[in-house]
């Protein structure tokens, strides 16, 4: 089993003038759930964005590992699967399609086992054939988890994970963490008390503002 | 493979939405009758027939060649890119998407053109088409690269034809130039400088886009 590590050093984040988080430090291996609290506004999406590589940091850096080498930053996404609300999958293909695209875009061969596996997990089998454009949000929501889990990564982001899902769904996800937690990198960044809950280890941000 | 993957994925997105097709298509009607219209039963010389063709391409590729970048953005599906994709393999695929576009819009210019426009006759047509092919290759790719940056921005309508204009006009005052050069029936060793000004057009506007797009598409 390969063994994945994420270090940050030293990471702020400003706009403008604007601080939003300054000097953080941590250090995660696989087998770890790592929670982000703070409030809204706090920079839990912007700190989520700079470790998935989307934003860099003002200053200080993120290494990513894996097998103790790090991973260059163009090959990156292979290792990463992200949800989050302001991520949109194409409304004008169906799920089925979106997920085959995806595949053949990151360049491995489409799974149809494990996507069907992950469909039933969140209950979107029945509904994989329909255009995207017709999904609720919730079922949207549903989607970007299979989307962040079909390719095996190594860490797994969720940010706000359990927003616009009902009971069932919130569950589906709980179970997931669980499961992906003890053996890879899971990182959850929510101001949603019961998805912290799992967490092993937590930063709030509002201790990096000054 | 994985920007044909992409170009792909853009290609039946296209087909769905019309994203583009249909901007280009209605912008490609609308120019060449407004300048029917314009001309009435006026015989116009050979150089401005020539001109006027560069011009109808210039203004069709402003209408619809950013979408490729721009429709990802509006939709916020560039995240998702991001994630499955590293930035040379996007800007790969959107490249190849806009150099099919650009070479079946010109195409289509270039026969209509050549029906509607008395004066259009290519009397060295190879050196035509030798210009013509360079010539649409430069326009995809700087129409992509400035795709790209101007996808970030707040007013894209406004900002890429105003961005396009000075990187693209070496290309166009050129390219007219070959046109006219093959109107006239010029041969090859008369036009090599002007064959290779578009040939290192081409591979600088290549290489700058290449270098310049990880910082452009990472924000």
């Amino acid at each position: 089993m390969s063994e994945y590590s994420l270090v940050a050093e030293s990471v702020n984040k400003t706009f403008g003038r604007r601080l939003i988080f300054r000097d953080i430090n941590f250090k995660l291996n696989s087998s770890t759930i790592f929670g982000i609290s703070g409030p809204n506004g706090s920079g839990k999406s912007t700190l989520v964005k700079i470790i998935a590589n989307i934003i860099s940091p003002s200053s200080g850096k993120l290494v990513h590992s894996i097998n103790g080498t790090e991973i260059k930053p163009e090959k990156l996404h292979n290792y990463i699967g992200l949800v989050s609300p302001y991520l949109v999958l194409y409304d004008e293909f169906t799920a089925y399609e979106n997920l085959n695209y995806f595949s053949e875009i990151r360049g491995i061969s489409f799974d149809k086992e494990k996507v069907d596996e992950l469909l039933n997990k969140f209950l979107l089998f029945n509904r994989k054939d329909d255009l995207v454009k017709t999904y609720s949000s919730g079922m949207k929501q549903r989607l970007k988890f299979i989307f962040a889990l079909m390719h095996s990564p190594q860490l797994i982001i969720l940010d706000e994970p359990t927003s616009n899902l009902d009971d069932e769904g919130k569950e589906v996800v709980y179970q997931l963490v669980k499961e992906e937690g003890s053996r890879n990198v899971v990182i959850v960044a929510s101001n949603e008390k019961t998805d912290l809950n799992l967490c092993t280890n937590k930063i709030d941000l509002n201790d990096y503002k000054v | 493979m994985k920007s044909l993957a992409l170009f792909k994925k853009d290609l039946n997105s296209e087909l769905r939405t019309r994203y583009a097709i249909n901007a280009l298509a209605m912008f490609i009607i609308v120019t060449l009758s407004i300048i029917l219209f314009s001309i009435g039963n006026e015989r116009i010389s050979q150089s401005l027939t020539g001109g006027l063709f560069w011009v109808v391409i210039f203004f069709t590729s402003m209408s619809g060649l950013s979408r490729v970048f721009v429709s990802e953005e509006e939709r916020g599906t560039s995240l998702t890119l991001q994630l499955i994709a590293a930035p040379s393999t996007v800007f790969s695929g959107k490249l190849l998407f806009n150099l099919i576009l650009v070479f079946a819009m010109n195409t289509i210019i270039a026969i209509l053109y050549s029906a509607l426009f008395e004066a259009f006759v290519l009397r060295n047509f190879a050196l035509f088409l030798v210009s013509f092919i360079l010539g649409n290759i430069g326009l995809a790719f700087a129409s992509t690269i400035i795709a790209a940056i101007i996808s970030k921005a707040g007013a894209k309508g406004t900002l890429y034809p105003v961005l396009s204009f000075p990187i693209l006009l070496p290309l166009i005052l050129t390219s007219v130039q070959l046109t006219l050069f093959a109107m006239n029936g010029t041969s090859f060793e008369t036009a090599k400088f002007e064959l290779a000004i578009v040939v290192c057009y081409d591979v600088i506007i290549l290489t700058v886009s290449y270098m310049l797009f990880d910082f452009i598409w990472k924000e």
